[in-house]
């Protein structure tokens, strides 16, 4: 009872694994290339829970600086691979993740 | 300060994050996964803000919430949603990505687990005020080459997105 209502470092942990785990899922089982890419965000997130959490425990700002930057990356990779989304689209009239094969042998 | 009433919080937001990736890999429509994800996002900066990180929080909202999905929402809406709703929504080798995932589970629970003595019990006492002037400082001092590395990177993310979403250059 004492370690579920005194939150700790390991809370955020666990709910940042999950939310990882739940990502991942997302990322290995969906067809849906935007699902896999909202996938991706939530896995970026989850890491950022846990910088976040780190930097709180250790006293610093270093981890909240590191999530800030992983933000930026985030929005990158998203422009990016929407960018890449909508030419894909407009090939093959598709957004099914199955599909993009032309570079397999 | 001390705060008010934290696992509550804690608990609550956890299971409004947990719910909300739930959603965003179960749903057929790409835009009630978007709504999800947003929902999602905002919980996850109030539990920002119960870790003493409002500018991350206020970044979280302003950036992730307001600017990526907005983003993920225009895409959805260019392309179309229709076929892809009435198509299978999970791929042929999602058994092997169930297991995938579970394995990786498995090997975060051993690790947190075996390893919790090495964290410390208590958190360390963090300075509470002035958060936004400290990350300025720290940004704009000591992270200044990675900061203007980051300027660089999404330069090279805005122009890629737009040679890739043009149809003609």
């Amino acid at each position: 009872m004492e370690s579920i209502l005194h939150i700790t470092t390991l809370h955020y942990l666990v709910l940042g694994a999950a939310l990882f785990l739940l990502g991942v899922i997302g990322v290995l089982t969906r067809r849906n290339v935007v699902i896999v890419l909202m996938s991706i965000e939530l896995i970026l997130n989850a890491v950022n829970l846990n910088l976040v959490a780190f930097s709180r425990m250790w006293g610093g700002l270093h981890g909240q600086i590191f999530a800030i930057f992983i933000i930026t990356d985030a929005a990158a990779e998203a422009a990016v691979g929407l960018g890449i989304l909508i030419a894909f689209f407009r090939n093959k009239e598709t957004v099914n993740i199955d599909e993009v094969n032309l570079l397999k042998w | 300060m001390a705060p008010v009433a934290t696992p509550f919080f804690f608990y609550l937001f956890a299971a409004i994050m947990v719910i909300g990736g739930v959603m965003v890999i179960t749903r057929k429509n790409p835009v009630h996964s978007a709504l999800a994800l947003i929902v999602a996002l905002l919980a996850q900066a109030s539990i920002y803000l119960m870790l003493y990180a409002p500018f991350v929080a206020g970044v979280q909202i302003i950036l992730y919430a307001g600017g990526i999905m907005v983003l993920f929402l225009f895409v959805i809406m260019l392309v179309s949603i229709d076929r892809s709703i009435r198509e299978r929504q999970f791929n042929s080798q999602w058994v092997v990505g169930l297991i995938a995932a579970t394995a990786l589970g498995g090997l975060l629970i051993a690790v947190y687990t075996k390893g919790t003595n090495i964290f410390p019990e208590h958190a360390l006492s963090v300075v509470e005020n002035d958060n936004t002037q400290q990350v300025a400082t720290m940004l704009y001092g000591q992270y200044m080459f990675p900061f203007e590395i980051a300027s660089l990177l999404l330069l090279v993310a805005i122009i890629g997105a737009v040679v890739m979403a043009k149809k003609r250059i």
